[in-house]
């Protein structure tokens, strides 16, 4: 019996929310016995692979086929259920994203596996297996027992704590693997993939700092990304200012766009509107900078400052250049 | 071109939630049931997809008769059909195998879904359905055209996004900007109730989770305001008083 963890790669390297899968898998492996299998699929170079083993996995399986090089939720979940097989593994573990489901949801329905998505806890194991995941877009909570024989989990960022300085060496064992592919997976041909390699992705990052419409326009950002900067944070939006593209889609933060969970957020001239709230509900520490003291959101901030963003921005950014 | 549209029913975003019978139910009083605000793109994409290329929407919900004017409300839109099926869904998988069920026959060009719901946010439901076919499943989608039985689907990815071409049929988890959500007019609504809405019963599928309790989440405490005047102490308590730098 094995638990597999999928992760999933940036340039080669593992993501930061995928690490803290594995360290999630290596617990529930302590838990349930049995030892915690890595799944990588694509390019990668060995010793970032070899990470795996500091967050407590004992392998990694390396499917390094230039097909699987560009993200594929039809194939990869067939390359993950091939590695569950040969494994023998009744638990499947991802990390919560747009790939992550994809790919639990159709390796659940080839196992006949139940899922659960959204994990924001250690399953309790003494009798039965339950987990807990948020629910109504972070409103509630729902402790579920999953029945069936292979499971399949969904985790989200911050399900469990990870002590950095504690992280030994962990010796891992790296092996090739090598699933069978099938054409029908393939019939999807990419036309272009925009992506801003740069940036820090939202969905990883510790740090966001975001915008509303009382950033009064893009031309007005540059505080903002000072800020952002000089605390190594990914920047993010409310809706409007996304609708009147004073920022990308992509930065679009809350009930229908991204929904984060960084250590801290801090929000910048945005009121707090319950659709923007829901996307942010997970983070550790909210910080909020608005001029109206009523704004909603110092009701959901454990940190705040009444005034004008333009005012306060340079002041933090000072400050935050002073830190290191 | 034949589309199938799934719907959900689910509390307004606004909803106050709680729970009732010992934390093991939702507590429906008062609470405002919208169709899905992700489905409301799917289903505005398919209407303007079948006024464009002719053929049938029909749409398809998994749940109790409560969920019947949300069904109308899509009817009204502009779906000619309707399905419920008569069930008490308890996960995502049992929601899945509904859909590919009553899908499975008759043979959609599309099936077309929010790429989440907001009572469970799984966002999975999609992908299982997709797989339970054999037909391939994109999510989020933030545009599509069709050209023939070709595909042209732009995807939300991390950072960015990806624009593929696919072969019809498809799933597709759907979200906003692929559409503007459509209001029913007077004619719609007027038609809508003469548009047949089939109930069928549901197949029977394994439990594979079963819901245990629900819980909401601890009050937060009083939000500690700094002084503008003084706003780079901020830093210095988020590093040494929050621990988040
Ligand atoms: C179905 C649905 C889904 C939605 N989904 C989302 C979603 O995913 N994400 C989202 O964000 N919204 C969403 N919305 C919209 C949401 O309801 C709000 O309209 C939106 O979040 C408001 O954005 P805002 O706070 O930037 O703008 P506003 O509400 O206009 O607030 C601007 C704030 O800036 C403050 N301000 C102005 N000038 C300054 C200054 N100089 N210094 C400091 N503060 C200043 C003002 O006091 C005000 O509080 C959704 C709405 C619906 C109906």
């Amino acid at each position: 019996m094995s638990v597999l963890i999928y992760v999933e790669l940036d340039n080669g390297s593992i993501k930061k929310t995928s690490l803290e899968a594995v360290a999630y898998g290596a617990k529930v492996a302590e838990k349930t016995g049995g030892q915690a299998v890595v799944l990588a699929l694509g390019k990668a170079d060995a010793s970032e692979l070899e990470k795996a083993g500091a967050y407590g996995a004992a392998k990694v399986l390396h499917a390094a086929n230039a097909r699987l090089e560009h993200e594929n939720s039809l194939a990869y979940a067939d390359a993950l259920v091939q590695a569950a097989a040969q494994e023998g593994s009744k638990v499947i573990i991802l990390s919560k994203s747009g790939l992550g489901d994809a790919m639990a949801a159709r390796a659940a329905a080839k196992l006949k596996a139940g899922i659960v998505s959204g994990v924001t806890a250690l399953p309790e194991t003494d009798g039965g297996f339950k987990v807990t995941r948020a629910i109504f877009t972070g409103k509630a909570f729902a402790t579920t027992e999953i029945k069936s024989d292979i499971k399949v989990l969904v985790v989200r960022k911050n399900a469990i704590e990870i002590d950095e300085a504690a992280l030994g060496s962990g010796s891992v064992a790296l092996e090739a693997f090598q699933p069978t592919l099938r054409d029908s997976d393939f019939t999807a041909s990419v036309v272009s993939v925009e992506k801003a390699d740069s940036e820090l992705s939202l969905t990883e990052a510790e740090i966001i700092v975001s915008g509303g419409r009382g950033m009064k326009g893009p031309e007005h950002w540059q505080p903002l990304i000072d800020l952002a900067k000089a605390l190594g944070a990914a920047t993010g939006c409310s809706k409007p200012v996304s609708d009147l593209d004073w920022r990308p889609h992509h930065e679009h933060i809350g009930q229908t766009g991204i929904k984060v969970a960084p250590n801290l957020y801090i929000a910048c001239g945005i009121s707090g509107a319950i659709q923007h709230l829901a996307g942010v509900n997970g983070s550790k520490c909210i910080v909020v900078i608005n001029k109206d003291p009523e704004a909603p959101f110092f009701k959901a901030a454990d940190y705040g400052i009444v005034g004008d963003v333009f005012e306060i921005l340079p002041k933090l950014t000072e400050a935050a250049k002073s830190l290191k | 071109m034949k589309i199938l549209v799934c719907i959900t029913n689910v509390p307004d975003t606004t909803a106050k939630i709680s729970f009732t019978d010992n934390d093991t139910r939702l507590n429906k009083a008062g609470v405002q049931f919208i169709i899905g605000p992700y489905d409301d793109y799917a289903l505005a994409r398919g209407v303007e997809l079948k006024e464009q290329l002719g053929g049938t929407l029909t749409v398809l919900h998994v749940g109790e008769a409560d969920a019947e004017p949300q069904i109308r409300k899509a009817l009204a839109i502009g779906a000619d059909d309707a399905i419920r099926v008569n069930a008490d869904p308890q996960d995502s998988y049992f929601v899945a195998a509904q859909i590919a069920h009553i899908a499975g026959q008759a043979s959609y060009d599309l099936i077309l879904m929010g790429r989440e719901s907001i009572d469970y946010n799984s966002g999975v439901v999609h992908g299982l359905v997709g797989e339970m076919l054999g037909i391939p499943s994109y999510s989020p989608v933030m545009k599509l055209d069709l050209d023939g039985s070709t595909a042209t689907i732009t995807r939300e990815i991390d950072g960015g996004k990806e624009v593929l071409k696919a072969p019809l049929p498809l799933v597709l988890g759907c979200q906003e900007p692929i559409a503007e959500w459509k209001i029913p007019n007077m004619r719609g609504i007027m038609t809508a109730r003469t548009k047949p809405l089939n109930v069928v019963e549901p197949v029977s599928v394994d439990d594979m989770t079963v819901p245990q309790r629900y819980k909401l989440p601890a009050p937060k405490g009083a939000c500690k305001i700094i002084p503008a005047s003084e706003a780079e102490t901020l830093i210095r308590l988020l590093q040494t008083e929050a621990k988040v730098l």
